[in-house]
């Protein structure tokens, strides 16, 4: 085996073994007492409906809570637009 | 490009499936914060019925039904809706994007939080769906969309400067 190739897969083992070490400290899944699930999460269930009356507590959140995220994500897709546009068409009146 | 009356049984599915299409696309915008859905899925349907229209009736069919320009002005609007929602909420003197301030005459800050939801709903819905339509266009037929603008026209115009 060239040496480069051995460098490269000792390299790929210490980072995986890194990695799978890493894994193994992360909650479990649905674990109630993660920080995922401790933090904000009980307040949007309990409270969503009765602070934005929209009973999809996902909408609440991406349109309501994280409105400024979702803000600057439709400007993205506004701008992939502007961009493919200037890319691809000949005119610029069109 | 397919002409006209090409393959009479596709034009035909595509005549009777749009207009349930289009309606379910709305009905996904407007149902976003009741259920799953919302601006991005639905402008993706209506988007999506445009560009069947294209594939089964050709371009110049749907070209009369929405322009360049429109889907242009229609993704800007969008945007707009939103961002202006947000910058009237300042208006009330409220935070940006604190929809509870909006002056709407209902008793209840939390129905209004649900009608600013679904207003910037609406303003996402209608730029996916712009941004859908304006890339088909444009990988469908660079640079040729306006026929009665010919080559030659151009190469005058870019010969001049």
């Amino acid at each position: 085996m060239k040496p480069l190739k051995l460098l490269g897969l000792i390299t790929v083992l210490i980072t995986g073994f890194f990695l799978i070490y890493g894994v193994s400290d992360m909650p479990n899944w649905g674990d109630k007492n993660a920080p995922a699930s401790t933090h904000v999460s009980p307040y949007y269930i309990q409270r969503s409906q009765a602070e934005t009356n929209a009973p999809n507590f996902v909408s609440a959140v991406l349109a309501d809570y994280r409105g400024f995220d979702t803000l600057f994500e439709t400007t993205v897709i506004f701008c992939a637009g502007i961009a493919c546009m200037m890319l691809l068409r000949k005119e610029d009146d069109g | 490009m397919i002409n006209r009356y090409d393959n009479l049984i596709i034009e035909f599915f595509c005549r009777i499936i749009a207009a349930p299409v289009f309606t379910f696309g709305v009905y996904i915008i407007f149902h976003g914060e009741a259920s799953p859905g919302g601006g991005f899925q639905g402008g993706v349907i209506l988007g999506a019925g445009f560009i069947m229209l294209a594939v089964a009736h050709g371009m110049d069919f749907t070209l009369r039904r929405i322009r360049e320009k429109m889907i242009l002005f229609l993704s800007c609007v969008g945007v707009f809706i939103y961002g202006g929602i947000g910058a009237a909420c300042i208006l009330w003197r409220g935070n940006f994007l604190d929809y509870g301030k909006l002056p709407l005459p209902l008793d209840s800050v939390s129905v209004i939080r649900g009608i600013g939801i679904m207003g910037i709903e609406i303003g996402v819905g209608l730029t996916v769906m712009g941004v859908m339509i304006s890339i088909y266009y444009d990988l469908i037929d660079p640079g040729g969309i306006q026929p009665e603008l010919s080559g030659g026209e151009e190469e005058e115009q870019w010969n001049s400067f």
